[in-house]
């Protein structure tokens, strides 16, 4: 079997090595618009904050290829899909056969169209990385366009190189598909903390030499300018062979296009009327994809994903996922606010079941809350543990610190199965120090964690003797 | 040193210096009519005893005690036993060949019996199919270790270095349990200031000592170290210059962990990205600093996968072969180490040689005076093993030492009907175990403290178990058995009964392999208080000093470097569904040992820990109904077993724990092995659980 795969950024170099890890013999040919080895484009904004080195965010190496038997046609791009003789033509003239065909195009940078907007760049690729570490070096101001998830870690990665970074947001809040106004509100106070500007509501008409103007007229002050105004799907391939397209490219359960022949997957896909921006989708769709061309399970299904959004940004803390912005009229909410503190905890309950989630400042619940919703399983009825899951057992504990509120029964050694009572017969019958109780009851004589206990209720007895006396 | 002192009777007042019947610590003591003392000059245990150690001799005096063969339950004499034992082998052989009769060992056996087990399989029986129940253990750590830095030694250092070491990672292990005097050493490195950094899915013991706890998801160990990995590596804490020097593989492995990003780590672990950065921190800024493992990261089918990307981290923070630092597996049963050594693994001979390997073949055909090509080669493991027997391709017959699979195997009903369809099953034991029970012929043996041995314990330190007490009379030793079987099947030259004369041979088998014991004697071992292996015999008048610290000058790979090999992680090999909707995973409690064969039989150990528990969250307690002190029902698609619920906020509310040392949780266990290791998932499968209906009441 021939299978061709267009476009090699996440989606499509991960179901290459997918395709490959599950079938050692079917030929694969991968083009790639890019001349690099592909990359982990989630990374970029850390590469941007200077966290990860470019060459940290390889996915595949580049004798991989190679050693894998895979063609890989890297810097050609595709131009036409000839369905008729199931060829595809690249850019160079070079002609590909294919039985099977995985388009993984991608998606584009949305670019406002505003006078001198070329003078801004773009924050998609390694090489968008390059041009803006190069110019946050010199830059004595950078505004960054989009308050979305891209566009804050842009900015917030800018201000860890120490530049004065100005975030203009068209919406009323930052991340308004995946947060309510006052986690909005809370997280732009955390980012401005960290050097980040941030103005909201405003629409930015203009990209000057060294300046940002705004629809007011109002001049901001940008020897950087780096756009984060989202994307949209790159489907003019598909749409010029005829293929099905709305927003993406249109696929069933089978992420299958309306060719039986061609299937997509990533960003230039929508799969029951939804197209995804997160990576995660995408692998989920090419490791289906990988089943069925090989075989491997031809009963793989793509179901839709949960997205999950996690913000990348050295000391914000934010993950949100579902539907956070339901009322109270539509599901149960469990909501903590500590603004002062930048902490924003809110839970969107349907059912007995989590469909959403926000939680904003450093907390050990975000695990437990994203596998909750993720497996949507069943939630305990107290649901203060969930967002406080320190407290949760806190004052349950079996032994108490102090001798005297210990009971009896409390077992002091584990190590050799001694309890408070134990040690109190012992001295009791005479036993005046650690040492001669651990004779008779063996206890600290394992680990020896317990020896601090076992010497604090010696030395209570004591002391109660003495005020006995 | 005499004779005497270094292999029979007492040698002091408080009786005979000898080491613990139970775990891999191998914690020393004094035995006296009875009478148990800590030794002081054992580093393990620096005197420290738990339950287990200091009520140990009870067993020896236990009325449960076999002191007669039973033949079909009845009570025979030795030459009647073992008359029938050989006729029946001679039979079954004759009819199907050698490999229908098995062999199945223990990690509890000494390295004598050990080794006399897989000589007896492959010169006695001339068999390939022997295998053991320290497949269950530490295998996938093996498979790692030795893929990595091409020798496989639990700990490549001193235990004594934990407490010098300024943090410490130990990813699955709950020693505070497991093996008390452990702890010792870790509380020695947390009061100079050293950091502890526990992941496991319960609060465990140990856990609950930590400065870290990462509570992991069951089967998700191996996310965990790729994302710990990937921070390391994007945080600035690669050892660039030790990569360079003492590794190959590194670019791959970055390469292959850039796809293991925290956030993505932390949605299928649910350990929060900041615990993570935390621990890798606490890592990477120590001077010097360890990863260990234990079963909960090695017992699944991505165990030597799981190990090997541990492995990797610490290599990746320039860890192992650095003194003071490094990589271990803490190895769980008593001789986990030196009974991996020597030849009782299906794909093993001694000295750790390879036996599909000529030159190992040829090398120890000699020491066994037969023709390297009448040496069987490899044969099945553990579980394929046991899943084997009684079938129409599978040994009909079975020779069974130091170990009792109907509880400790995994999918152990499956098992137990396989043991049942044998055509003979001999099993060797000092109590009625509850796979004895089902045997033919029983052998009732001697243990630990009424017979001499060696035993390697988890730091590759050969120690010495001295005899200090008279076997009751009936008993006889493995070895002794051995013999008598030999004889019988024409060999019985070949199979000496005293321990040092098989030490001897072991040794010469052993000289020119990793595991290199040839420079050892029972003399070294008491003046030295222990010989660390790899120890060769020397030419000259200077003695070999023993290794402590295998890697300081080099790996043990062909060209002296480390391997770092890319791995991926993968979900477990049954995960959670609607029908089984829990995670269940199994361990040890500190009072019982293994199958409790020999801990259930003692009876303050019982007093502690009576019964087989199920310890799950409040908030799964709250839905199901379940107080604390109620029966439960767990079901898997293997089985069902019933505990008594232990409400417990250690737990993660979507994990049920419950402890192996009773028939119960392996009913449930999932039998899907590690493709190198051969390792069973034990630590994780797909379960549901229930209240058990009191008389009278329906639970819906």
């Amino acid at each position: 079997m021939r299978l061709v795969v267009v476009g090699n950024g996440m989606a499509g170099s991960r179901l290459v090595s997918e395709v490959r890890a599950r079938d050692k013999d079917v030929k694969i040919t991968v083009f790639g618009a890019e001349a690099w080895q592909p990359y982990n484009r989630v990374l970029l904004s850390n590469v941007v904050a200077g966290t990860s080195s470019p060459d940290q965010v390889r996915l595949l190496d580049p004798r991989w290829y190679a050693e894998h038997g895979v063609t890989a046609r890297l810097g050609v791009e595709v131009t036409v899909i000839d369905r008729d003789c199931q060829t595809v033509v690249a850019a160079d003239g070079t002609r590909e056969p294919y039985d099977v065909l995985v388009l993984a195009t991608g998606s584009e940078p949305v670019v406002p169209p505003i006078p001198g907007v070329e003078r801004a760049t773009a924050f998609r690729t390694l090489d968008d990385c390059d041009r803006i570490r190069q110019a946050a070096a010199s830059a004595r101001s950078a505004v960054v366009v989009g308050g979305g998830l891209l566009g804050i870690e842009a900015a917030r990665g800018l201000a860890g190189r120490g530049v004065p970074v100005t975030l203009l947001h068209l919406a009323g809040h930052l991340m308004e598909r995946q947060l309510d106004e006052e986690a909005g509100l809370i997280l732009r106070e955390t980012l401005g903390t960290l050097g980040v500007a941030i103005r909201t509501g405003v629409t930015v008409s203009a990209v000057r030499e060294r300046h940002v103007e705004l629809a007011t007229g109002e001049l901001v002050d940008a020897d950087l300018v780096v756009l984060a105004c989202g994307v949209r799907p790159v489907v003019g391939l598909a749409d010029q062979a005829g293929l099905a397209v709305e927003r993406g490219i249109l696929v069933d359960d089978e992420l299958r296009t309306d060719d039986p022949s061609i299937f997509a997957i990533g960003e230039c896909a929508q799969h029951a009327g939804r197209v995804y921006g997160l990576v995660a989708p995408g692998w989920e769709q090419a490791s289906v994809v990988a089943d069925l061309v090989t075989g491997a399970d031809k009963g793989a299904r793509y179901r839709g994903s949960r997205l999950v959004t996690r913000l990348k940004a050295r000391s914000v803390e934010l993950a949100a996922m579902g539907e956070t912005q339901l009322t109270e009229d539509e599901a149960e909410i469990v909501r903590f606010s500590h603004r002062h503190k930048g902490t924003y905890r809110k839970l969107v309950i349907r059912d007995g079941r989590l469909v959403g989630a926000i939680l904003l400042g450093e907390t050990s619940a975000v695990g437990t809350l994203t596998q909750l919703f993720d497996r949507g399983g069943p939630l305990p009825g107290d649901r203060t543990g969930l967002l406080f899951p320190d407290l949760a057992g806190v004052g349950g504990a079996a032994v108490a610190d102090s001798p005297t509120r210990m009971p009896d029964s409390a077992r002091v050694c584990q190590c050799n199965n001694v309890t408070k009572g134990q040690i109190r017969a012992c001295w009791e019958s005479g036993a005046r120090d650690v040492e001669a109780v651990a004779a008779a009851t063996r206890a600290t004589t394992g680990c020896g964690s317990c020896r601090d206990a076992v010497e604090g209720i010696v030395g209570w007895l004591c002391e109660q003797e003495g005020v006995n006396a | 040193m005499s004779q005497a002192a270094a292999g029979t009777a007492a040698d002091t007042t408080v009786g005979s210096a000898t080491h613990c019947p139970y775990c891999a610590l191998q914690c020393g003591m004094y035995v006296a009519k009875g009478e148990i003392t800590p030794r002081e000059d054992i580093p393990a245990n620096a005197g420290g005893l738990c339950q287990k150690g200091w009520t140990a001799a009870e067993l020896l005096t236990s009325p449960e005690r076999l002191t007669t063969p039973l033949l079909h339950g009845s009570p025979v004499s030795w030459d009647e036993a073992l008359d029938y034992v050989a006729a029946r082998i001679e039979a079954i052989r004759t009819e199907h060949g050698p490999d229908s009769v098995a062999v199945f060992g223990g990690g509890g056996l000494t390295n004598e019996k050990a080794y006399q087990l897989g000589k007896f399989a492959r010169v006695a029986l001339r068999t390939s199919q022997i295998d053991y129940n320290g497949r269950f253990c530490m295998s996938s750590a093996a498979a790692a270790v030795n893929r990595a830095f091409g020798m496989d030694r639990g700990l490549p250092f001193p235990i004594t270095d934990i407490a010098r070491a300024d943090a410490v990672l130990f990813a699955g292990g709950n020693v505070a349990e497991t093996m008390p005097p452990f702890v010792r050493h870790l509380n020695a490195m947390r009061s100079r200031g050293g950091r502890l950094v526990v992941a496991d899915p319960r609060l465990t013991q140990t856990a609950k000592m930590a400065d870290l706890h990462l509570q992991v998801t069951p089967g998700t160990d191996l996310a965990l170290a790729l994302g710990l990995l990937h921070i390391a590596i994007a945080d600035g804490y690669a050892d660039l210059d030790y990569l360079a020097a003492r590794t190959t593989g590194f670019e791959e492995v970055r390469t292959s962990v850039s796809a293991w990003w925290p956030e993505r780590v932390e949605r299928v672990t649910g350990v929060p990205v900041a615990h993570m950065r935390e621990a890798v921190r606490i890592l990477g800024e120590a001077e010097r600093a360890m990863v260990l493992t234990g079963r909960g990261a090695e017992q699944h089918a991505k165990g030597t996968d799981t190990v090997t990307a541990f492995v990797n981290l610490a290599l990746t923070l320039g860890l192992p072969g650095r003194e003071g630092s490094g990589y271990g597996c803490v190895t769980g049963q008593g001789n986990g180490q030196g009974g991996r050594e020597h030849g009782q693994k299906a794909d093993q001979l001694p000295g750790y040689r390879k036996i599909d390997d000529p030159a190992a073949r040829a090398h120890v055909a000699a020491v066994w005076g037969i023709d390297p090509a009448d040496l069987p080669g490899p044969g099945r493991s553990a579980y394929e093993l046991l899943d084997a027997l009684g079938t129409p391709e599978g040994p009909r017959a079975l020779l069974l030492f130091g170990s009792n699979p109907v509880v400790s195997a995994p999918r152990a009903g499956h098992v137990a009907r396989r043991l049942d369809a044998l055509d003979l099953l001999v099993v060797s034991d000092f109590v009625l175990s509850e796979t004895a029970a089902m045997a033919d012929v029983v052998l009732p043996t001697t243990q630990w403290a009424e017979e001499a041995g060696t035993m390697t314990n988890l730091e590759g330190r050969v120690l010495l178990r001295r005899q200090a007490a008279a076997p009751p009379p009936g008993a006889r030793s493995d070895l002794e058995i051995l013999r008598g079987l030999a004889e019988r099947l024409g060999c019985g030259e070949k199979f000496p009964t005293d321990p040092r004369a098989v030490f001897d041979e072991l040794r010469r088998a052993s000289a020119g392999g990793v595991a290199d014991y040839s420079g050892i004697t029972y003399e070294r071992i008491a003046a030295e208080t222990g010989v660390f292996w790899p120890c060769p015999e020397t030419a000259g008048e200077e003695q070999h000093p023993g290794t402590p610290r295998p890697f300081l000058d080099g790996f043990a790979t062909p060209d002296g470097r480390a391997r770092l090999v890319p791995v991926d992680h993968r979900p477990p090999a049954e995960d959670v569904d609607e029908e089984f909707p829990l995670y269940l995973t199994s361990g040890r409690v500190l009072a019982h040992y293994q199958s409790g064969a020999q801990t259930r039989r003692i009876r303050p150990l019982t007093q502690a820990s009576p019964e087989v528990f199920v310890e799950l969250h409040p908030d799964l307690a709250e839905r199901l109904g379940v107080t604390s002190g109620d029966r439960v029902r767990v079901r898997s698609r293997r089985g069902a077993a019933e505990g008594v619920a232990r409400v417990n906020v250690s737990i993660r509310p979507d994990t049920l724990f419950m402890p192996f040392h009773w028939e119960g949780v392996n009913l449930l266990t999932n039998p899907a092995l590690d493709p190198m290791s051969r390792m069973p998932e034990f630590k994780v499968c797909a379960a549901a659980v229930e209240r058990c209906a009191e008389d009278g009441e329906r639970v819906a």
